[in-house]
């Protein structure tokens, strides 16, 4: 009788330590899923508090969202990049080159209007040609986008014979300076946020709802097993380089949209780092395979609230940048310890 | 008999709850070789480690060496102690010259500047001694494997070791270094040394062991003397039970006399790689399992990358059915209906991040998708949940990550991954590396009913038992080619000696 007992109590306990695993594997998913939102809602009370109240207003959340806008959209492509294990270090000049060819074509009065497809379309060619060239030659990521950082600039000023465009009067100004009115007088979001929101979206029915979005993380996390599993790696890598490009074409149309103007030279200018900043923040791994698209949106919102939020407590423009900087070298590291972990064998 | 060297006593090791060695007792004398063989999470490596100090054994757990007792604590300790260690993957930097390699961590230095000419010249005479026909300033990248392993060995005896402890040392070496890799072990012992040589292979063991010691799930089960040393006495011991019933073998394709004479659903004519694959031709037939055997190095993966498209062909075709196939990536062998179960399931199988729901699906989700690509959720979700019902798979969910199961469980998932495709051919390569003995069996019954429904199955293994218990015929590799066929018969079951003999050319030398 003892016996059995024991081997009873035998058979329980594998059922256990199994449901305590899965309750254990639940939470760290969820502290994995909720990421640095608590940091962000900190920081936007932090900064309430700090600057006498002065944060939580309608017309302050606008400002920032709007200052947010352009980088979420550059940080929503470079999240595909990411999750494959690459960098996409070009995207802030491929957005100067396509300001500046977006800004030429709407001053051509019969076609005008044709600006903001062309804009995109610019950016979307140079990103193929960097996922061709790393998918189809094997070149480094991160050599081959170092050099398009680069070459793509001198595009971009090429295109304006080195100066500022500008056009007054360039169609659909509205998503730079309008906003959509909710509730007329009382709620409105900027154009350029409705934007954002609307690639983050995209972004995730795309990563999450696709046979190419779970391509995608395949790639990240184990590229030869994809190989070997029949994935065309190739095609997905051009893909995310095509729509990181892509983004940053529309990047480049709403800063073009937003000043009425661009310039090759100054346009976007160390985007890049901002744009990896917002990806590593929201938690998805260098190393690709790990990662989500609402954390990225939750990084572009921390740097911009704490650009904004640095701005209305008086902090001086050089302690932001040192601020900054600390804040991308925490962001590693709690990445590293995220990294840690996960469960593996 | 001289007194031990190294005494292990009631040496047990845990992880949580999991018991990796339980008691073990080992003597081991100078001047003898002594070799530990397993399966798999036998528990060889976890003695392996206590020995280098990288692990701390359960308290209770005593080492003697030369009657005195040690306890290590840190990674080198072992090595202080006169204990040496040779991984399967040397331990060596390419970029480094031999005498740098052989005091590396050691360096000497003379006031402050590294004495690289000094150094040179003392790895000079125990290079002599063994034989090697490389300079102490010789690159390590511009050697051989087999110069290699001299460079680890030399290491071992300039740090005056007393006990040398190899893992699997001819994985990687060519019929002809391994011979004289087994010449210098056997002088070595002559000299006094004493030896643990770690290895799968029967024939090793028959040729270089004194005395053999068999470890299974973490208990020693046995120790051999030289004259007791058989291959069914070793296998028994390995495996643990009645070999007969551990393997599982139903199917019988002859019993179909029409299914063999017809035409085979796979078939490989002269293909090549123009590097490790130097021609072979080979055909499966429906309901058969055909092994594929051969020593590491033989060609045998090589192969059956050549056969789904993971490396380009310089030569030969492929047929499946009778019909030339082009097959230039392993998506068109898919669509082909030929499925590949790699050997090294974390580094090419599996997405370890991804769940088990992802990794099972992820060869049928173009399939099963909605118009432009959507993924049907539903589907994906009751294809994992009947996978894990009928292969047994064990895990808290479907949703977990794949990284957090156990070896068996990761294979099962793959092998479902495989499955959800309904290949008409499987390729099955190691298909229970690194699996415990339960889930082996378990896959072994899945094969079995693969067979018995109308599947071609060709497996590779390292594990000649293996291939015996569950293949109808086998096939041998040799040095990028088929050296020799073997079929299964009511009368003659499959021969492990034949084999061995096929594998290594031995055979001529019977002759």
């Amino acid at each position: 009788m003892p016996d059995d007992g024991a081997s009873a109590k035998a058979a329980a306990a594998p059922g256990l330590v199994a449901a305590q695993e899965s309750k254990r594997q639940r939470t760290r998913l969820l502290i994995r899923s909720l990421g640095m939102l608590p940091v962000l809602v900190l920081l936007c009370i932090g900064f309430h508090l700090l600057s006498d109240g002065r944060f939580f207003t309608a017309q302050n959340l606008g400002i920032v969202v709007q200052q947010a806008a352009v980088n979420t959209v550059l940080a929503a492509g470079m999240t595909f990049v990411i999750l494959t294990g690459g960098i996409d270090l070009s995207v802030g000049s491929i957005l100067a080159a396509s300001a500046m060819a977006g800004l030429i074509i709407s001053k051509f009065p019969d076609f005008g209007a044709l600006w903001l497809p062309a804009a995109v379309l610019t950016g979307a060619a140079f990103g193929v040609l960097n996922g061709g060239l790393i998918a189809l030659l094997r070149l480094p990521p991160f050599i081959v986008t170092l050099g398009s950082l680069t070459a793509v600039r001198g595009v971009a000023r090429l295109l304006g014979a080195d100066t500022t465009v500008f056009n007054s009067a360039i169609p659909y100004a509205f998503i730079g300076n309008g906003s959509l009115m909710l509730v007329p007088g009382v709620l409105s979001i900027p154009w350029l946020w409705v934007i954002a929101l609307l690639v983050i979206l995209a972004s995730w029915l795309v990563l999450r709802r696709t046979v190419l979005g779970v391509h995608i993380y395949a790639v990240g996390g184990n590229e030869s097993a994809a190989r070997l599993a029949g994935i065309k790696v190739w095609a997905v890598l051009i893909f995310v380089y095509a729509v990181s490009g892509l983004l940053a074409g529309l990047g480049g149309a709403m800063q073009a949209a937003r000043l009425y103007a661009a310039n090759g030279l100054q346009l976007g200018q160390s985007y890049e780092l901002d744009a990896i900043t917002a990806v590593i923040l929201g938690g998805t791994s260098f190393v690709g395979g790990i990662g989500s698209i609402w954390g990225t949106l939750v990084g572009a919102l921390i740097i911009a609230v704490l650009s904004n939020g640095l701005i209305l407590t008086g902090v001086s423009d050089v302690w932001q940048y040192v601020i900054k900087g600390l804040v991308i070298i925490g962001a590693v590291a709690l990445d590293r310890y995220r990294l840690q972990g996960s469960a593996r064998t | 008999m001289n007194d031990p060297i190294l005494e292990m006593r009631r040496v047990s090791k845990s992880f949580f709850s999991i018991k990796a060695l339980r008691g073990v007792d080992l003597t081991v004398h100078a001047g003898e070789i002594h070799a530990l063989m397993g399966e798999n999470g036998a528990g060889k490596s976890t003695l392996m480690k206590i020995l280098s100090g990288a692990y701390r054994p359960d308290p209770g757990s005593e080492i003697r060496i030369e009657g005195k007792a040690v306890s290590f604590n840190g990674p080198h300790a072992g090595r202080a102690a006169g204990i040496s260690i040779i991984y399967q993957e040397l331990s060596l930097a390419p970029n480094l010259s031999v005498a740098q390699n052989i005091y590396l961590g050691r360096e000497v230095s003379r006031f402050g500047m590294l004495a690289r000419e000094a150094m040179e010249s003392a790895v000079g005479p125990v290079l002599a001694r063994l034989g090697a026909d490389f300079a102490p300033r010789t690159l390590v990248a511009g050697l051989s494997m087999g110069q290699r392993q001299l460079v680890e060995i030399a290491r071992a005896l300039h740090a005056r070791s007393k006990i040398l402890i190899m893992d699997e040392p001819t994985t990687a070496l060519s019929a002809g270094e391994s011979e004289r890799l087994f010449g210098l072990i056997r002088r070595l012992r002559d000299e006094g040394l004493a030896i643990i040589y770690i290895s799968h292979r029967m024939d090793e063991v028959y040729a270089l062991g004194d005395r053999v010691t068999v470890l299974r799930d973490g208990t020693l089960v046995g120790s051999l003397d030289k004259p007791e040393i058989r291959a069914d006495t070793i296998v028994r011991l390995m495996v643990g039970r009645d070999v007969s019933s551990f393997y599982k073998k139903e199917h019988d394709p002859g019993s179909d006399s029409r299914a063999l004479d017809g035409v085979p659903v796979l078939a490989a004519v002269d293909i090549a790689d123009g590097r490790r694959v130097r021609g072979c031709s080979l055909a499966v037939h429906a309901g058969e399992v055909v092994g594929l055997a051969g020593l590491v190095g033989a060609g045998r993966t090589e192969l059956a990358h050549l056969i789904i498209g993971a490396t380009p062909k310089t030569a030969g075709h492929i047929e499946i059915e009778g019909r030339s196939v082009d097959i230039r990536n392993p998506g068109a062998a898919l669509a082909a209906g030929i499925a590949y179960l790699t050997e090294d399931r974390k580094a090419l199988g599996l997405f370890l991040d991804m769940s088990c729901l992802d990794n099972i699906n992820l060869a049928m989700l173009g399939r099963d998708a909605r118009p432009g690509g959507i993924l049907d959720r539903d589907k994906a979700r009751d294809r994992a949940r009947r996978a894990f019902a009928t292969l047994g798979i064990r895990a808290a969910d479907i949703r977990v990550a794949a990284g957090g199961l156990s070896g068996g469980n990761q294979q099962k998932v793959l092998l479902s991954r495989l499955l959800a495709t309904t290949p008409k051919i499987l390729i099955l390569d190691e298909p229970t590396r690194g699996v415990d003995v339960g889930a082996k069996s378990e896959i072994y019954s899945i094969i079995d009913n693969l067979a018995k429904s109308g599947t071609a199955v060709l497996v590779i293994s390292s594990d000649l038992p293996e291939i015996i218990g569950i293949c109808d015929r086998v096939l041998v590799m040799r040095a990028g080619m088929i050296a020799g066929e073997i079929k299964r018969t009511a009368a003659a079951p499959l021969d492990q000696e034949q084999i061995m003999a096929l594998a290594t050319g031995m055979e001529r030398l019977d002759a």
